[in-house]
């Protein structure tokens, strides 16, 4: 029995002439949350409308729950649950019709059907609302609903675009709960987020992909251990100069230069590096203003892997993130 | 066989119960026509052709009977050609995607809000023929109690045949354009020459030959006549013209329907299978 609820090869994809999705391969193991960590345009949802033959395969292979997409996508379509970018749920239906009409559509006979929604109007706690009109709903509220919509089949795999797109922190937090709460139920999650924090609190395995490409795949522990344990943050009076005499250093792994601040990925033990660091650049004659020591967040792990921070429009939801790493501690 | 469709018709159906207004309106839009455009209509038309002669022994038909068949025409017209509309807001809000996404072939979808259509119009024909009756709509005059049921599935077989066609032709409107607006003005400029080009409210024995020719070719006429046919019987009177329908000719317009709903759904389903999700 394969254990890959997901299997991609080689997987590419065009808008005319454009490359959205270039040549990429993964695997999604069976019960854990894989995310696709990437900004705006990286190519997430393309690869979401492929596995769920939403769009047709151009070129490369795909199977889900070993079912080929290009030419079994029924079987596909009956193996997995999606929540799509964009909410939509039926705005002038209750919560409970909602789910009714997926479960008819989806052929499950009336006694599963009531069974199932009785189990997943509790699993998100909507029991309360069960004859509410879903336009009544808070927005996390409706998520939910849309996620109880997504697990109505008990799908061998919920797909999940952005799912917390938008939300305030509390509510994404709480979305967050769920979703733990659905993969200990035994479901395997595929989810796309360009949220740093999201990746980092739920995934098992992260793909970091941009430009259509994925630039690396692991445990969030691996990723963040490909940079060392610790990295040191230095500002100085002429970045660009530290920069430079710091890649000479043999216990220096990389350098990436951010806005205000230089970013020191280091081989070994912080301790002893730093003093040589401090010294080096000031032989150099220039002046280190601050020094601070952290341990790699996702945020550093995606700069060092794409060369860049998320970009413009992003820029305003990291801070959102920073707030969440503030709750969370 | 996918037996689906049955819940995109349930789905249609409960927020067709769900909407007062849109239930009201739907409900008393008939009325409406009958009301005011039947009788203020069939007045002055009774007035002028009173001085006609009529055909002596052929039953003679008042105007407002003969136009009352028109009037089930024209609001099953109206209201199957904007049916399509909410398909439109459907596809703008991305509620259909969840059923796009799903295995089931998309013709569910197309039969699903159909067959609801049907069942508005079948309500709003039963709401014009009783309510016609109140007001001196004169339908199934002598006919025993079989006659007039025959008539009358007779009538609802037509006007459902009827609804299907102009609601795959609204949904392939809908599937297409983006814009509701963009929609409003190809079903007006859709249903002007539909409306006039037709016998619905009145003989088209007077028209132009190229009219005249037009007409035959109309489902509204086709749909009018063959509710006539039922309702009005095979030999009448009216407005000084004599007026025989005969086997071959309701015949004609049931297979003149068919053809034109089979037409509009291989359009409607060749629309969806282009949509993306
Ligand atoms: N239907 C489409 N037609 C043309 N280009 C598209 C379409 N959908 C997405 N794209 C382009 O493909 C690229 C990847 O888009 P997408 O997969 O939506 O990225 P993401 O979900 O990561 O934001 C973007 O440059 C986007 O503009
Ligand atoms: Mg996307």
């Amino acid at each position: 029995m394969t254990t890959n609820v997901i299997e991609v090869n080689n997987l590419e994809h065009k808008y005319n002439d454009l490359k959205a999705v270039d040549d990429i391969s993964f695997t999604v193991k069976k019960g854990e949350i894989f995310s696709f960590l990437g900004p705006n345009g990286a190519g997430k949802s393309t690869v979401i409308n492929v596995l769920t033959t939403l769009r047709k395969i151009q070129k490369g292979e795909a199977k889900v729950n070993g079912y080929n997409v290009a030419k079994e996508s029924k079987e596909v379509r009956r193996s997995i649950g999606i929540v799509f970018q964009m909410m939509c749920i039926d705005y002038e239906m209750t919560v409970f019709e909602n789910l009714e009409y997926h479960g008819k559509i989806y052929s499950m006979p009336k006694n599963e059907r009531r069974n199932r929604i009785n189990e997943l109007i509790k699993l998100t706690e909507l029991e309360a609302k069960r004859n509410t009109l879903a336009k009544d709903l808070s927005g996390g509220m409706k998520r939910r609903l849309e996620l109880a919509r997504g697990l109505m089949t008990k799908p061998a795999v919920l797909f999940l675009d952005e799912p917390t797109v938008g939300f305030d922190i509390q509510t994404r937090m709480r979305i967050w709960e769920y979703l733990r709460k659905i993969k200990r139920e035994g479901t395997t999650i595929f989810l796309t987020t360009h949220y740093m924090e999201e990746a980092d609190q739920l995934s098992d395995r992260i793909s970091i992909i941009d430009h259509g490409k994925i630039i690396a795949t692991g445990s969030v522990l691996d990723l963040k251990n490909q940079l060392g344990e610790d990295l040191i943050y230095l500002e100085t009076s002429d970045n660009k100069a530290a920069a430079g005499v710091l890649k000479t250093l043999e216990s220096v792994k990389g350098v990436n230069e951010d806005t205000k601040f230089l970013r020191v990925m280091l081989e070994g033990d912080v301790t002893h590096i730093l003093p040589k660091i401090m010294d080096k650049v000031r032989q150099n004659g220039i002046e280190i203003t601050t020094v601070n020591i952290k341990k790699p967040s996702m945020d550093d792990v995606f700069i060092h892997y794409t060369g860049h921070g998320l970009r413009g429009e992003e820029l305003e939801e990291q801070h959102e993130n920073i707030k969440i790493a503030e709750v969370l501690k | 066989m996918n037996f689906e469709f049955r819940a995109v018709y349930w789905r249609e159906m409960v927020k067709f119960f769900r909407f007062k207004s849109t239930l009201f309106s739907s409900l008393i839009q008939p009325v409406m026509w009958l009301a005011f455009f039947g009788l203020a209509m069939s007045k002055s038309f009774d007035k002028l052709t009173s001085l006609l002669p009529n055909t002596p022994g052929i039953p003679n038909v008042d105007y407002l009977t003969y136009m009352g068949a028109g009037i089930i025409a024209m609001d099953v017209l109206f209201s199957s050609l904007f049916g399509g509309t909410s398909l439109l807001f459907d596809k703008k809000y991305s509620l259909l995607k969840e059923t796009l996404a799903s295995p089931i072939p998309r013709i569910n979808i197309v039969m699903g809000i159909g067959l609801s259509s049907i069942t508005k119009a079948f309500i709003q024909t039963g709401i014009i023929i009783i309510f016609g009756k109140l007001i001196g709509m004169n339908f199934f005059k002598g006919y025993d109690i079989i006659q007039t049921l025959v008539s009358v599935v007779g009538i609802f077989l037509l006007v459902g045949i009827f609804t299907l066609g102009f609601f795959f032709l609204s949904g392939s409107i809908a599937i297409t354009v983006d814009q509701p607006e963009g929609m409003q003005s190809i079903l007006t400029l859709l249903s002007m020459p539909l409306f006039f080009i037709s016998n619905a409210l009145y003989p088209v024995d007077s028209f132009p030959e190229v009219l005249k020719f037009l007409s035959i070719f109309n489902p509204l006429t086709l749909l009018s006549n063959g509710i006539r046919y039922f309702a009005l019987g095979t030999n009448f009177s009216v407005m000084g013209g004599h007026y025989i329908y005969t086997t071959a000719d309701i015949t004609m317009y049931f297979m003149g329907l068919i053809f034109f709903a089979l037409v509009m759904l291989s359009i409607v389903l060749w629309r969806f299978d282009k949509v993306d999700v």
